[in-house]
């Protein structure tokens, strides 16, 4: 019987979550032995032509992390969504728009202007910008277009399970690999970690305060921080309560608050609300201007709660931005 | 849109006090805008703040909260809780965009069914000056830059092409916009 074929393929995203493949170490030697690799462009030569080639559904399972913002990135999706059997969305990008995402808080003009003319470490004096297009040696090449809107795979292709992390950690990995292969797969569209929030596999948690009252926030470079206490009785702001365990609390053991990268539970829509919630019920003050003034300590409201999940929001992008 | 646009507003009414205020207003043949369509929550402190943004993503125009006076609650507490949520959320939405007329907090006690009317109908003529939120339509609107390529796909189907993608592969001169062409 041939082996079951796997492809790995990277959008909009940095890069982390093809290191978190090599990171499972000697156990991709394993996956290996059991799975043919079709696609991975980052590690080995294959051609998207001979992918094309491929009957439909032929791949077992792809593994597509980064978020999709141009039309390249939309045209692979659909090509291995038909080519897939299980299209899997894998990291923080592409289950929810990750770090790419937050310039949905900005135009697609804002953004080229300002890296290609207005950035201090750009020298462009002919604000040459690029282009679709153009005329080489009569050859035309071409570029794909950047998208206005940056998304989740799943707001451009159907999806049939997320795995989450900034990136995802090589355990929640094998995990999801060995459900695969030896085909134990939970119910369509699941997120491959537990559904609890952080706080339960926090190394901080029994210091969690039963009421938590915030007299002010800081953030975790403005503050000596206790190794041990829970970081919210502290007034860092720490997304824990309204993120999805699975990390083994990794950043709280480096000493560091959780940023969200898991996204929420299956009972919250809406990450970035529901922490906001979550923290200003518990400031102490009653009156607007001293609330203000606690308030205060959260500068960027946006980019804290949103810092991975604003294109899968609620609002998705800072609403009044233009599409032309 | 056919019809002449009216704001909607959804309001989110504490059962003890806003709410009473509502009926008060009722009883008393008060008559006030129409377009406010009321929702009774136990406690301000109830309205989490992914209520606010599912009505306004689905079509609000505003949404409008009443709760209890402060301290006046009759869990002691729930309207400072919404108070300081709708402070932070009041930062959040202006950053993304938002106007600020279109989300309101007040507190109305049981005996104000006069203050229900007059904040209804000073929500609603502020929100005819803003004009409407229309997000449903403007997702839509965003979405149009990924739903031709699906429709090409769709179409190429419809025409027994197989993969439309492949399609476009053969023809890279025709994939204008497809790095895939360099391959």
């Amino acid at each position: 019987m041939s082996k079951p074929k796997v492809a790995f393929y990277w959008c909009a995203s940095c890069g982390g979550c093809e290191e978190t493949i090599v990171d499972l170490a000697e156990d991709i030697l394993g996956i290996v032995e059991k799975v043919d690799i079709v696609l991975w462009p980052v590690a080995m030569d294959f051609k998207y032509k001979d992918i094309e080639a491929m009957p439909d559904k032929s791949i077992a399972a792809t593994l597509l992390n980064g978020a999709i913002r141009t039309t390249e990135q939309e045209e692979m999706a659909h090509m291995l969504r038909r080519k897939s059997q299980y299209l899997i969305a894998y990291g923080a990008c592409a289950h929810l728009g990750g770090i790419p995402g937050l310039s949905n808080q900005f135009s697609r003009e804002h953004m080229l202007k300002f890296n290609y003319e207005d950035a201090p470490s750009m020298a462009n004096p002919k604000k040459t910008r690029p282009q679709l297009k153009f005329a080489d040696g009569g050859r035309e090449p071409t570029l794909p277009e950047l998208h206005h809107v940056v998304r989740t795979l799943d707001q451009v292709v159907e999806v049939d399970y997320y795995v989450p992390g900034c990136p995802p950690t090589p355990k929640l990995t094998n995990v999801a690999v060995t459900a695969l292969l030896e085909n134990r797969l939970p119910p369509k569209g699941s997120v491959i970690a537990p559904d609890i929030a952080l706080c339960d596999e926090c190394p901080r948690k029994a210091s969690k305060p039963v009421n938590t009252s915030f007299t002010e926030f800081k953030r975790p470079h403005q503050k000596l921080m206790d190794p041990n206490l829970c970081l919210l009785a502290q007034g860092i702001v720490c997304m824990g309560p309204s993120t999805r365990s699975g990390c083994e609390a990794a950043c709280i053991r480096g000493g560091m608050p959780c940023t969200g990268c898991f996204g929420p539970t299956s009972r919250v829509r809406d990450q970035g609300l529901k922490i906001l919630s979550s923290l200003c019920s518990n400031v102490a003050p009653k009156e607007n201007g001293e609330i203000d003034k606690v308030l205060e300590g959260i500068p960027d409201p946006v980019g804290t709660f949103y810092r991975y999940g604003l294109a899968k929001s609620l609002m998705r992008r800072k609403v009044n931005l233009p599409v032309k | 849109m056919t019809k002449e646009w009216r704001p909607r507003i959804v309001a989110f009414f504490c059962n003890w006090c806003t709410y009473t205020a509502a009926d008060l207003a009722g009883v008393s043949r008060m008559k006030y805008a129409s377009n406010v369509r009321v929702i009774r929550l136990m406690c301000s402190g109830r309205v989490d703040p992914q209520f606010v943004l599912d009505a306004l993503t689905r079509g609000a125009d505003g949404v409008l909260i009443g709760g209890c006076h402060p301290g006046d609650c009759h869990y002691a507490e729930g309207n400072y809780k919404m108070l300081r949520r709708f402070q932070l959320l009041k930062r959040l939405l202006r950053d993304m965009g938002i106007e600020e007329e279109r989300v309101r907090l007040e507190w109305i006690s049981a005996a104000e069914g006069d203050k229900v009317k007059a904040v209804i109908n000073e929500m609603t003529d502020q929100l005819l000056k803003v004009g409407p939120l229309g997000l449903p339509q403007r997702f839509e609107e965003w979405d149009k830059e990924v739903t031709r390529l699906e429709e090409e796909i769709r179409g190429g189907d419809a025409a027994g092409a197989g993969c439309a993608c492949a399609a476009k592969l053969q023809k890279p001169a025709a994939a204008s916009k497809s790095e895939v062409a360099h391959v």
